[in-house]
């Protein structure tokens, strides 16, 4: 917000790119529980204060080999960051040459990130994006070689900044400078790929199948629900709410299913090769997570993918039978 | 002018907005576009980027689960 407004102040024409990966924490996940209320779109808001078009660009499919196979590796979990900002700022690059723009604007800051904001790592964005000196980072410029927009006036250099490190004071002063009274919260946190528990169900997905692969449907399915692995073949989805129950709903078409009915209780989604057996002992735990958690039986409706149902009836398991290592 | 539909169920946000803005692009100025949801992220996402390009939101209806967003598409906004 704060780089795109600093060039917009110099009369610069702009617009906004977002890129939505899949993994972006942005995309109001929480708000399918219940009691979350549904959080704003960052990038839309910024657009909108800033006054700029907004695009917002799918990037799903083309994303999958900077996850799968990241050249530069992963940071603490399943981040591949220095890969994506050069794939982002690829795109961008695309973008700009197909819409006729003359250089791309970021809002990095020199040493705010371990892996993809460093001195040694900025040039390596430049390069593999392609974008080379067409890549202007308004907020750290002045510690930067010049780039082709201030070297040809495009831009007013001095009016760019030296901000570097982690710390966000100067950015919050420039903020009250520039009037800027609300933005969203800094310090990261907008991708799932660092986020440790979600990445040990990525993980976890992976080692199952045996092979690095994933559609949208799953990166989708492992922020919703309790997920469980009873065994190697199969884990459980169940609903935490009933706002996840909603939304569960809508993969029976792809999964084997439970769906409680002598008591009040969550949808339950099975993936993998499940037997009868499987199914048998799915709900005997997804029972503990009902209102049947203590009746002697309880009754659920097991249905495939194809809409074949039939009615099975189950004793919970007790508390102390649902083993902390099943939970992923 | 014409209307049409968009099915953007069981997407969660930002893909209801993606699709209403790919979908928008190919459809004339004064055409209607009814977008069926199932995020309610779309509520306020799918309004915000209308009043960045200027559409006109007509209706915001919640059916349950299901919400119904229909927009009037407005001329291409030129920004300065």
């Amino acid at each position: 917000m704060l780089a795109a407004r600093i060039v917009k102040n110099q009369g610069i024409y702009i617009e906004g790119l977002n890129f939505f990966t899949g993994f972006c924490v942005e995309g109001h996940t929480n708000a399918i529980r219940n009691h979350r209320p549904a959080r704003r779109n960052n990038a839309l808001w910024v657009a909108e204060q800033l006054d700029i078009r907004l695009n917002i660009i799918d990037v799903i499919e083309e994303y999958k080999d900077v996850v799968i196979n990241p050249k530069h590796g992963y940071g603490a979990n399943l981040n591949p960051c220095l890969d994506c900002k050069s794939f982002m700022v690829g795109k961008a690059r695309q973008w700009m040459e197909a819409k006729g723009f003359d250089f791309i604007v970021t809002g990095e800051v020199l040493g705010q990130r371990p892996m993809s904001q460093r001195k040694d790592t900025f040039p390596i964005v430049q390069q593999e994006s392609g974008a080379n000196d067409l890549l202007l980072r308004p907020l750290s410029a002045k510690l930067l070689p010049r780039t082709l927009p201030e070297k040809n006036e495009w831009v007013d250099r001095e009016q760019l900044h030296d901000f570097s490190g982690r710390g966000r004071k100067p950015q919050i002063q420039l903020a009250k400078t520039l009037n800027i009274k609300d933005y969203a919260q800094p310090a990261g946190g907008c991708c799932f790929l660092t986020d440790p528990n979600y990445t040990a169900k990525l993980r976890d997905m992976w080692t199952t199948r045996g092979e690095k692969r994933y559609d949208l449907d799953d990166v989708m399915l492992l922020k919703v629900g309790r997920h469980l692995r009873p065994t190697k073949n199969y884990k459980m989805i169940i609903a935490r709410d009933s706002g996840e129950t909603n939304y569960l709903q809508g993969y029976r078409h792809r999964h084997e299913h439970l769906i409680m009915t002598s008591h009040g209780g969550p949808i339950t989604l099975l993936d993998g090769d499940v037997s009868d057996d499987d199914v048998f002992f799915a709900a005997r735990i997804a029972a503990r997570f009902g209102q049947g958690r203590e009746a002697a039986k309880v009754t659920f409706i097991a249905a495939k993918p194809d809409g074949t149902e039939r009615q099975i009836t189950v004793v919970p398991l007790r508390p102390s039978e649902i083993m902390d290592s099943w939970y992923l | 002018m014409s209307s049409h539909h968009l099915d953007a169920r069981n997407l969660m946000c930002p893909m209801p907005v993606i699709r209403a803005q790919n979908c928008v692009a190919n459809l004339e100025v004064g055409d209607e576009l009814e977008i069926l949801c199932t995020d309610p992220g779309a509520l306020t996402d799918i309004p915000t980027w209308c009043r960045i390009e200027g559409h006109e939101v007509l209706e915001l209806v919640q059916n349950g689960n299901e919400l119904v967003i229909k927009l009037r598409v407005a001329p291409r906004r030129v920004f300065s």
